[in-house]
């Protein structure tokens, strides 16, 4: 049994919360590129330097690279042969606090969603842990903002919906959004599992990387046809027009029951910060 | 792309020029304010109160920033979604607001209240918040102080960029823009929250 200290956890936590909010990684730059060479429309393409300029600008004034810095999403994938020495949800719950005051990241959370009253520290923190086999520690955490957030929509399809149910309802959901989710976006689709899950799933899609397609051809092949005609819409970077709509979409599945066909299209934001680090 | 200048506060008559999809440079003085600022001067203006920051001829720029680091006068302070701030429109463009900065749609009610009222709302590129700080000259919190990243600050700005979303005609950068570029149509509505 391999043991990581709680104390290792929250600071790594921490680091990645501030890292994530002032490096922008490098996949989505370089797809911010490939959106720029390919993209036709003349406020589109003006978008798109200003993002590049936007991620150069944060990084080097040490400005956060959006001022909504997010809920910190933390996804961690414990093998069963490692011990946390500690409470690990604590840690995590540290880690945020301090990666938002000494990153200068923005306290975003309220501590009930209808007397809203903001905790100053950016925390509690949604957490999400998933035991594997091995004695690996990984920590994936996400900066999430709430202007994809609130533009994402599940909704209960019925088996004879099919692919073609789906491709409706994911248009449907992108050209709802338009220019409030700030695209161009990126597609976390959850299809499968029941109501409580399948919306975890599609946030699951998001920590991929950029452009890793699933490994079943089967959903590879809907991911790329999905994204295809998603760019089609029109709406472009912004929503200004254009055909760079999204940079990319992700299927994440699991069985469901024989009566259901649970669909959740988790939006992401060109601000799309997320890292992961081992223990 | 056409590129306008336009001093803050703004003379009826600079916004005659500009059309949905324009480039403009703003400068000079505006007031922050987002959902929980709003709420509290609809609150006043239910109480007969005035709010707490003059509206005519004014610019709101919906922005809560990230906060300053020591020796900064503001951290990272992009826009936030404009459409959550529709339902107090009517009652600020009554007193006499001229322009709203943000991200995002404006519902159809709003779009036409702007017409009428003769008032733009500008869109900045959301997510930059890192680069439109840099347009960004001095910071004062003048009311709701309690209300942390929330609070209304003055706002002076040099050469802000935004984009024109709806002009005083009616004219709306995304509509016009889905419609130019549009390769499949899709039965839905935008939303407006
Ligand atoms: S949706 Fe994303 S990019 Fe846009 S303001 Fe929110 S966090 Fe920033």
């Amino acid at each position: 049994m391999r043991s990581v200290p709680a104390r290792a956890v929250e600071e790594k936590v921490r680091d990645l919360c501030i890292d994530i909010n002032y490096h922008m990684p490098r996949d989505m730059l370089q797809a911010f590129e490939r959106a720029r060479e390919t993209e036709v429309s003349p406020p589109g393409r003006e978008v798109l330097t200003q993002l590049l300029a936007n991620a150069r600008t944060a990084a080097s004034e040490g400005l956060p690279y959006c001022q909504d810095t997010g809920t910190a999403v933390v996804y961690i994938r414990q093998g069963e042969e490692v011990r946390v020495e500690g409470r690990l949800e604590e840690a995590v719950h540290r880690g945020v606090s301090a990666g938002t005051r000494e990153g200068f990241l923005r306290g975003s959370i309220v501590r009930d969603p209808l007397r809203r009253q903001n905790t100053g520290d950016n925390t509690p923190p949604v957490l999400h842990v998933e035991r594997e086999p091995g004695d690996k520690f990984h920590i994936a955490v996400m900066a999430k903002g709430s202007g994809a957030e609130n533009m994402s929509q599940l909704r209960m399809l019925t088996p004879a919906d099919g692919p073609d149910g789906i491709r409706r309802f994911v248009l449907q959901v992108v050209r709802e959004a338009g220019p409030n989710a700030c695209p161009p976006v990126t597609i976390g689709l959850g299809i499968g599992s029941t109501f409580d899950t399948v919306a975890w799933l599609a946030k699951k899609a998001l920590f991929r990387p950029l452009g890793r397609r699933n490994p079943d051809p089967y959903y590879a092949d809907l991911e790329v046809a999905l994204l295809r005609d998603i760019n089609r819409l029109g709406i472009g970077p912004m929503g200004f027009g254009g055909k760079n709509t999204a940079l990319d979409l992700r299927i994440e599945t699991a069985p469901c029951h024989i009566a259901a066909l649970p669909v959740a299209v988790n939006l992401e934001c060109h601000a799309h910060r997320v890292r992961e680090a081992e223990l | 792309m056409t590129t306008h200048h336009l001093d803050a506060p703004v003379a009826d008559a600079a916004l005659a020029d500009l059309r949905a999809g324009d480039r403009v440079e703003v400068t000079g003085t505006l007031y922050t304010a987002r959902d929980a600022a709003h709420k509290r001067m609809a609150e006043d203006i239910q109480k007969g109160r005035e709010p707490p920051i003059p509206l005519r001829g004014q610019v709101i720029y919906y922005v809560g920033p990230t906060p300053p680091r020591p020796g900064s006068i503001i951290g990272s302070a992009g826009p936030t979604t404009a459409s959550r701030m529709d339902k107090y429109m009517e009652a600020l463009l009554q007193r006499g607001l001229k322009a709203t900065i943000g991200k995002g749609y404006r519902s159809p009610p709003v779009v036409e209240a702007m017409k009428h009222h003769r008032a733009v709302y500008l869109v900045a590129v959301g997510g930059t918040g890192a680069l439109l700080s840099k347009h960004i000259r001095s910071v004062r919190v003048v009311a709701y102080e309690d209300l942390g990243t929330e609070a209304i600050r003055e706002m002076r700005v040099e050469r802000f960029p935004v984009v024109v979303g709806n002009d005083i005609y009616g004219g709306d950068v995304f509509q016009e823009g889905v419609k130019r570029y549009a390769e499949i149509q899709v039965d839905a509505k935008p939303r407006y929250e």
